[in-house]
């Protein structure tokens, strides 16, 4: 185990940058999914019809195509920004589907006569959404939506993997290739890292979701 | 459109159908402006050129045949491991779901310790851990093989909790129906509880199936000398120069075959329902709220 314990700083350094690519894609994917569950649910047809395509297609291909096409194709354009952004901004446009997906289905366990109730009493459909729906949604929302940004946690792994610098991933890739380190102890080690971020994160969610959890 | 929605909003009279199409026409407008921004943008830089394009998508082109020969090779090792992947997970998701109910707290910990460990893990680094375990034990047979065990390791606890899931959503009267005809404990997980409950999680199971399609290509990732699509496209994007197009291209494949699951899913899930099955069938969306979000 010397490979760890040798390399403490590197594995601390990785863990916060891993730490870091996982929170912003928290961040930004919960925001991007909710305003594409509300373009879903909207009046507007073109809105749901973008919102269904977005959906579609970004949910049927696999994270690592959507991170080459970001961090390869995208320069192609013309815009070049860090690696880093490359990978987070990759991540949040593939995770957003999925919390697009959980918000909606949310929305549609609140009971109708909630919905049928605001409208009854005169609200738009904004009011409805914003002051009668999404409030019970938001908490009905709180597992999956979790399940998905558990499953984002381990997809940063992905992005750390196609070479973003600095995470727990390549840690292990500097530790084995350029150091020559043996090369399972220093998979344990980056192992454990990530085991700490999960499963955190799921007792943290496990928390959560005990308090914000309503009885119907 | 489905019911929540249309209950969010009334029946739309003259005054909000006219808002509803300039809400519709500048919505149109900006997404049209996007992709017109994209496109010129595209072709300012030369992306595209039918020297680009022209190896994937143009059957004269002296490329084109070597090209989709090495897609389909590739498409052919993605579903092999995928299908091995389905049916070992199957296979061990069903045993290790009914050890998990059948065993007592005691005998139980230690499995489920092991579940968590193995669902906390990035697939991308078990497939990775997998493949250097199995070299470090001299068991090492090749990449795909590598591919294969981790990513039956990772997918078998996740049917095994899916199962799981239907199983506990049963009445409880399945259970005490089966004991009181004489049925040991093992009989009535086999022939009473299991059969109930992979018909009601069909959907949820289906849609894991999408998930280790998808996954395969991160093998193209950590693993040296795999031949998958998703290291097709790699080489390929490298061969041909076109790493834009060419991942478009493969990105549509893995599409497609998604798509077609999924519908073959929808397919199962109404014939399913139609047929007037046993009130103990879970609601889709039970399912969905059970195993919500696993297949990201």
């Amino acid at each position: 185990m010397s490979v760890v314990t040798e390399n403490l700083d590197l594995w601390w350094g990785g863990f916060l940058r891993s730490l870091g690519i996982a929170l912003w894609g928290a961040v930004g994917s919960l925001a991007w999914g909710t305003v594409l569950a509300v373009f879903r649910i909207s009046p507007v047809p073109v809105l749901r019809g973008f919102g269904a395509f977005y959906v579609t297609w970004l949910r049927n291909t696999p994270l690592a195509i959507v991170l080459f096409t970001m961090a390869f194709g995208i320069p192609a354009l013309g815009i070049n920004v860090s690696f880093y952004a490359f990978g987070v901004t990759g991540l949040v446009l593939y995770t957003s589907a999925f919390v697009c997906e959980a918000v909606r289905s949310g929305i549609s366990t609140v009971p109708t006569g909630q919905a049928e109730a605001a409208r009854s009493i005169g609200l738009t459909f904004a009011q409805t959404l914003g002051l009668v729906v999404m409030p019970q949604a938001l908490r009905a929302v709180v597992p999956p939506v979790g399940n998905v940004i558990i499953a984002m946690i381990k997809n940063s792994a992905v992005v750390g993997a196609i070479g973003v610098g600095g995470d727990l991933f390549s840690a292990y890739n500097r530790l084995t290739s350029a150091q020559g380190y043996a090369a399972l102890p220093a998979i344990t080690g980056m192992a454990v890292g990530f085991l700490v971020l999960t499963l955190s994160a799921a007792g943290l969610l496990a928390l959560f979701e005990r308090r914000t959890v309503i009885a119907r | 459109m489905s019911a929540p929605t249309a209950v969010l909003f009334d029946t739309p009279g003259p005054k909000a159908r006219r808002r509803t199409l300039a809400g519709s026409v500048v919505a149109g407008l900006v997404l049209l402006v996007l992709l017109v921004l994209v496109v010129v943008r595209l072709a300012d830089r030369g992306q595209l050129d039918a020297e680009l394009w022209n190896p994937l998508v143009n059957p004269t082109d002296e490329d084109f045949p070597v090209v989709w020969q090495r897609i389909g090779d590739g498409l052919r090792v993605t579903l092999l491991g995928a299908g091995l992947a389905v049916a070992a997970s199957l296979v061990i998701g069903l045993v290790l779901a009914s050890l998990r109910l059948s065993l007592g707290r005691v005998a139980r910990t230690p499995l489920v310790g092991v579940m968590e460990l193995l669902r906390g893990l990035p697939v991308i680094v078990t497939i990775l851990y997998t493949d250097i375990l199995l070299r470090a034990v001299g068991a090492h047979r090749g990449p795909l093989l590598s591919l294969v065990i981790a990513l039956t390791l990772y997918n078998c606890v996740i049917i095994a909790e899916i199962t799981r899931a239907g199983v506990q959503s049963l009445p409880k009267g399945q259970v005490e129906a089966g004991l009181a005809v004489g049925l040991t404990r093992g009989q009535v997980m086999r022939f009473v509880q299991l059969p109930q409950a992979v018909r009601a999680m069909l959907p949820a199971l289906i849609s894991q199936l999408v998930v280790i399609l998808k996954d395969t290509a991160l093998a193209s990732i950590v693993l040296t000398g795999i031949q998958d699509l998703g290291k097709i496209a790699d080489q390929l994007s490298g061969a041909l120069d076109n790493t834009l197009q060419t991942y478009f291209v493969i990105g549509l494949i893995y599409i497609v075959m998604n798509l077609a699951l999924e519908q073959i899913a929808k397919l199962v899930q109404r014939r399913m329902s139609g047929a007037g099955r046993s009130k103990a069938d879970v609601p889709v969306d039970e399912g969905v709220r059970v195993t919500g979000g696993q297949n990201v």
